[in-house]
């Protein structure tokens, strides 16, 4: 009734097989800032975890002292850029055959530099039997942990930090795998653990859980019975056989009894009525492949019997199944969720995880981390990292399992802050940031995969040539190039390597992997040299507009901010022309723009709404820097100050292509309210306010705002006040942009929001947000649905998209949306 | 009122997916006249079946469970319990129409997926019309009214005191007076686990495939036994620790932590996914985990129903459990222990002939 690790059976402890055949070191990164080590032995697999941290480089933008000196030369850039080091915090995963324990284990003690870690936490059946071992090579003293605490405190930790982490399990649909986005509570859940035998918790709250059942027949009936019946030793191999067996021949159906009345009768003739009941005779001779398939459903189906009858006992519709027997294998996947669809009459769910092999290890570490709070951090999956879910058919899944004793990695990054949805959602439970699930959509995905594999040249040069001083900057780049263009390989072929595939999710990607080559900020110097020529025009521009009658500057406005956001170097047709064309200017970005009516026109609504009364406050998300923030979205910003509107404008925490990073737009706000009066004054009574959304996405996930309202107010120069909120960091870019308001075109990559954001949208009592930008309003949250006025806007700079959109290159969306009474 | 009586023969059939269930009731009471008047296919018919306690080689009758003076429809007579397996059904079917059945003019009322199965064959081979009635409807009338007749003036249901202590073991009658609400647990070749709220109000709660069939089946490949009483005899002789991985395997001893007793079975089998431990163990060991393995899981199914249906009585029957003490003891333990003596297991004598009786009762109308 009891989990265990089976150990004993199957693992080969004697003749330890030293050749490792990845490189250690790609394997075991940065061990030489190790600490707080976690072992889990299992009966076949080890997993280790560690904490470490991580220097990155960081792109940092500074103010030049402009006192004394009246207005800026021609060439001068109007801040500078420096590259920094930055420390960050890094949870590594490492899962392999125990077969590699030993190789592993002095690898480890060969390279562990760090002397203050005196103990390792050590979870599984196995721990026992390695316990000397362990002691012996790392001269850590072992702390055995409870298994099924280490199991649930893993299990809560990946549902709390990892989007997409469970999913269900469909049968011959493409693809298989159908990942359910975070519910904001996870609590209660039944996790239903099947080790060698069944166990069956009831988990309440992040400390409490109480075992309310089992089963003896669990994995290792399968195991030990099939190897009796078959002959066959590995449970790899008995699911390979059962996966091309006939049940039937062994198993005796309904029909066998009622012969050919059952359709009369409306019973399903299919159905098993006695398991191995054909096998009681002695005259025939059962195939081995039939035998394990019977074995297979028979044990599939208890589990999911006796899931249901405690799910029902216990009023808890959401069940995740662990364990060995499950670990990623369809076939074992596919019974139980047949059998719980089949008990609960579709009732109960059976949800699997992603990250299920790595639960003890987690919950391990996090028991040995108690004192460091680890649950008060967020922390998000690593993509560059991390090696992702494996495929999904049985034949092939065999062969990569047989691939060496494969290491399989997943790496986790802190987030500076905690993360939590935006109060301005209607219903967070219900929010899927994503517009497009590529998962389910081959058509998109295909576009999108070439689309990024395309635009890679472009980024390994931009990334090169971002760094004009570093001797290996060539190098590095090809080494990004190297890791992106094989991600996007994996995600070919296994598209639910890393959850839901989104095109948010490849942004991201490709910033976790720039970032892993230490590429912080691949576009500062572009962003720089664009933040300046437009800084220039923002006077003329400003002239302009207030020349204008108010409703044609209305229109200007809205134009101006459509404009903006041509410029955005993650099109590949924009960034053609701006790569040939370096002038590109704004006007003639206007020219690009579609006619109205727009493809996407409820701008007589927004025209009619601007009669009325001023809005409370605006949370604007912006988008690019250069043009886009400069001469689009402050000249809107300037005239919703001017109605008395207050506005929150949000940047991204962290740089992703050319977006404005929320220190790039501080100096940005700076030297415009040098220049205009009202700005000045919006900045310095804060009626304006600068927040980073804790994001370093070019999309924006508006259900994970950072949630701690750590604020804190900055004094800036020239007596400008800055509501500074801590984002994540860049790491972080698991989770694409954040909050909802006015986004501007870009993706955010990290698309979690800062909590602080979340405080200060309630504070001010945000009323309308506007959303700018592809990755903002159309990749992500174009059917996001907000308790309060919102403006969706944004041009579309891809043919392909576009064409699904129904309209062509350029076309524009504007979308103004008022929630339902 | 003779006339409306059914004529003879009365027999009762129940055609499940192993077994072949026939109640026959005999007339003691014939008189001298009827005695003339009886065709001699009748009178041969008698003869046979109550004055042989086998037949061919694989049919049986249970006489031990004979059901003595008894009177139905007005009329005395001995019940008697016969079972054949299910794959001679066609020599059955072959002696009817040997025997010239067709010419008693009698309805051969009948339950069980066989029924349906072998509807075509009684008519086309026997000459003979089944009708055919629902198994569970059968199997609950069967239960209340054998509970009601008693057997030969003893229990019909009875119990385990002190299961796991085969010292201090004791079979126990028990009065069924209040027998609703109550969980029936059906262990044939599959299970059926009904509950049910009185005589005519019941419901099928769910089923296992893991049944008496799953049982033999497994023994058959494990160990090459062919039938039913060697694999039990097997199984009396093994020690199914060896092949199970207990609690105590795993941790030592208790698991306090969930508060499971060391001698719990953690992983069924589970010692067999190591080499050294298959070739270590005996067909009887394999015989006595897989009986262990299949009854623990009835049980606990069992229990998990009582809990949802909020019943605490479950009757287990089948033939499962004919001449299988093991698994009786077993889950009156497992039921107990688990339950913290909320639930009570009840058996019953006659535990495979319900659903032939409840068969028999319906040919005569017996409400």
């Amino acid at each position: 009734m009891a989990e265990c690790g089976a150990s004993g059976s199957g693992s080969s402890g004697d003749s330890l097989d030293k050749s490792i055949t990845l490189p250690p070191d790609e394997i075991f990164r940065n061990l030489e800032n190790a600490k707080r080590f976690a072992i889990d032995i299992g009966g076949s697999l080890t997993k280790l975890a560690y904490y470490s941290t991580v220097q990155h480089k960081v792109a940092k933008v500074r103010s030049f002292d402009h006192s004394g000196k009246d207005t800026e030369q021609d060439h001068e850039p109007p801040y500078e850029i420096s590259v920094q080091e930055e420390i960050t915090a890094r949870l590594h995963f490492i899962k392999f055959e125990n077969t590699y324990i030993e190789a592993c284990l002095d690898f480890i003690k060969d390279h562990l530099v760090n002397t203050e870690t005196k103990v390792i936490q050590a979870t599984g059946g196995g721990a026992y039997k390695f316990k000397d071992l362990i002691e012996e090579k790392l001269r850590l003293k072992v702390d055995k942990e409870d298994v099924m605490t280490c199991l649930i405190k893993g299990c809560n930790f990946v549902l709390k930090n990892i989007p997409h982490e469970a999913f269900m399990y469909q049968k011959d649909a493409d693809p298989e795998f159908r990942f359910q986005t975070n519910h904001p509570n996870i609590f209660p859940y039944l996790l239903v653990n099947i080790g060698s035998g069944v166990s069956i918790v009831k988990v309440e709250t992040e400390d409490e859980f109480e075992w309310i059942g089992g089963s003896s027949i669990g994995g290792g009936t399968f195991w030990g019975l099939g190897a009796l019946l078959t002959k066959t030793k590995k449970f790899d191999e008995l699911l390979h056989l059962a996966s091309k067996g006939q049940h039937t021949n062994v198993d005796m159906l309904v029909q066998d009894i009622y012969g050919g009345a059952c359709q009369t009768l409306g019973l399903s003739g299919t159905l098993i009525a006695s398991s191995f009941g054909k096998s009681a005779t002695a005259d025939r001779e059962f195939s081995k492949e039939d035998m394990a398939k019977s074995l297979l459903h028979m044990i599939s189906n208890d589990i999911g019997q006796l899931a249901c009858l405690y799910a029902k006992l216990h009023h808890l519709d959401r069940v995740y199944f662990g364990g060995f027997f499950i670990r990623g294998h369809p076939v074992t996947m596919r019974t139980i969720t047949y059998s719980i669809n089949f008990f609960s009459k579709g009732e109960v769910q059976a949800l699997f995880l992603r990250h299920e092999g790595y639960l003890g290890a987690i919950g391990a570490f996090l028991k040995g981390a108690e004192q460091d709070n680890p649950n008060q951090y967020s922390w998000g999956e690593n993509y560059a990292g991390s090696s992702g879910l494996r495929s999904s058919s049985p034949e092939l899944c065999l062969a990569q399992r047989a691939r060496s004793g494969t290491f399989d990695l997943l790496e986790m990054d802190r987030l500076a802050r905690p993360v939590v949805d935006l109060p301005l959602l209607l219903d967070p439970s219900s929010y899927v940031p994503d517009t497009v699930d590529l998962t389910e959509d081959p058509m998109a995905r295909k576009y999108w995969l070439s689309c990024f594999e395309e635009a890679l040249d472009g980024v390994v040069k931009r990334a090169v040539a971002s760094q004009p001083d570093s001797i290996d900057a060539a190098e590095r780049a090809e080494k990004f190039r190297q890791k992106y263009w094989n991600k996007l390989q994996t995600l070919r072929h296994q598209p639910f390597a890393y959850g839901t595939l989104t095109v948010r999710s490849l942004l991201d990607t490709r910033e976790h992997c720039l970032n892993e080559f230490n590429f912080p900020d691949p576009y500062s110097k572009v962003k720089q040299k664009e933040n300046g020529v437009a800084l220039k025009c923002f006077q003329r521009v400003i002239q302009s507009l207030d020349a204008l009658g108010w409703e044609e500057r209305q229109l200007a406005l809205v134009e101006g901010l459509l404009a903006g956001n041509v410029f955005d170097w993650g099109a590949k047709a924009v960034s053609d022309v701006l790569e040939s064309d370096p002038q590109f200017g704004f006007e003639e970005a206007k020219r690009k723009l579609q006619e109205r009516p727009w493809l996407v026109d409820s701008y007589n609504d927004w025209l009619q709404r601007l009669k009325g009364p001023p809005h409370k406050c605006a949370l604007i998300f912006a988008d690019n820097s250069g043009v886009d923030i400069i001469l689009g979205v402050f000249p809107f910003v300037r005239e919703l100050l001017f109605r008395g509107t207050e506005v929150i404008l949000a940047c991204n925490s962290g740089p992703a292509l050319n977006d404005v990073t929320y220190s790039e737009s501080l100096i940005v706000a700076e030297r415009i309210a040098a220049m205009d009066p009202i700005i000045h004054s919006a900045l310095g009574e804060e009626r304006l306010l600068l927040v980073q959304t804790g994001s370093s996405s070019p999309c924006l996930d508006l259900s994970l705002c950072t949630s701690k309202a750590t604020s804190q107010l900055l004094l800036v120069p020239q007596s400008l006040v800055v509501l500074e909120m801590e984002m994540e960091s860049l790491i972080g870019g698991l989770f694409p942009g954040t909050l909802s308001v006015i986004t501007l075109d870009p993706l955010l990559p990290q698309s979690r929001l800062d909590e602080g954001l979340a405080a200060l949208v309630r504070e001010r009592a945000a009323d309308l947000v506007v959303i700018e930008g592809m990755g903002r309003a159309v990749h992500t949250n174009y059917h996001a649905a907000l308790r309060c006025e919102s403006l969706k806007l944004a041009v579309i700079k891809n043919s392909w998209l576009a064409d699904r959109l129904g309209g062509r290159l350029f076309s524009v969306i504007f979308k103004y949306e008022v929630p339902a009474e | 009122k003779v006339s409306v009586k059914p004529t003879f023969p009365w027999f009762g059939l129940d055609i499940g997916g192993t077994l072949v269930k026939l109640v026959y009731f005999e007339p003691k009471d014939i008189t001298a006249e009827e005695e003339e008047e009886e065709v001699e296919s009748l009178k041969s018919i008698r003869k046979y079946l109550t004055s042989n306690v086998a037949y061919g080689s694989t049919g049986i009758r249970d006489v031990h469970l004979e059901l003595k003076d008894l009177t139905l429809c007005g009329r005395k007579g001995n019940l008697h319990f016969i079972r054949f397996p299910t794959h001679d059904m066609p020599a059955f079917i072959q002696m009817g129409r040997d025997k010239n059945f067709s010419s008693l003019h009698t309805v051969f009322c009948a339950t069980g997926g066989g029924a349906y199965k072998f509807e075509q064959d009684f008519l086309t081979i026997g000459d003979l019309q089944l009708r055919k009635l629902d198994e569970l409807d059968c199997l609950i009338k069967g239960i209340l009214y054998i509970d009601s007749v008693g057997f030969n003036g003893r229990s019909q249901c009875y119990y385990f005191e002190n299961p796991a202590d085969s010292e201090k073991c004791q079979k126990l009658p028990f009065d069924l007076k209040n027998p609703y609400p109550l969980l029936l647990v059906n262990i044939g070749s599959g299970v059926s686990i009904l509950a049910v709220y009185s005589k005519d109000n019941y419901k099928r709660v769910t089923g296992t495939s893991l049944g008496g069939g799953t049982f033999f089946g497994l023994c058959c490949l494990l160990t090459g036994c062919t039938t039913f009483e060697e694999a039990l005899e097997m199984a009396s002789r093994g020690d199914s620790t060896k092949v199970d991985k207990l609690v105590r395997d795993i941790y030592g001893g208790d698991y306090e932590r969930f508060g499971l007793p060391g001698w719990a079975v953690a992983s069924s089998f589970g010692n067999m996914m190591s080499k050294e431990k298959r070739e270590a163990v005996s067909k009887e060991d394999l015989a006595r985990a897989t009986l262990i393995t299949i009854t623990n899981n009835i049980g606990s199914i069992a229990r998990m129903c009582a809990l949802n249906e909020n019943i605490n009585q479950v009757v287990f029957v089948g033939n499962f459990l004919r001449i299988n003490t093991i698994a009786m003891r077993l889950l009156a333990y497992a039921l107990d222990y688990w339950s913290k003596g909320q639930l009570k297991a009840l058996f019953s004598e006659h535990e495979g002939y319900f659903g032939a009786v409840g068969a028999l009762l319906e040919l005569l109308k017996i409400p």
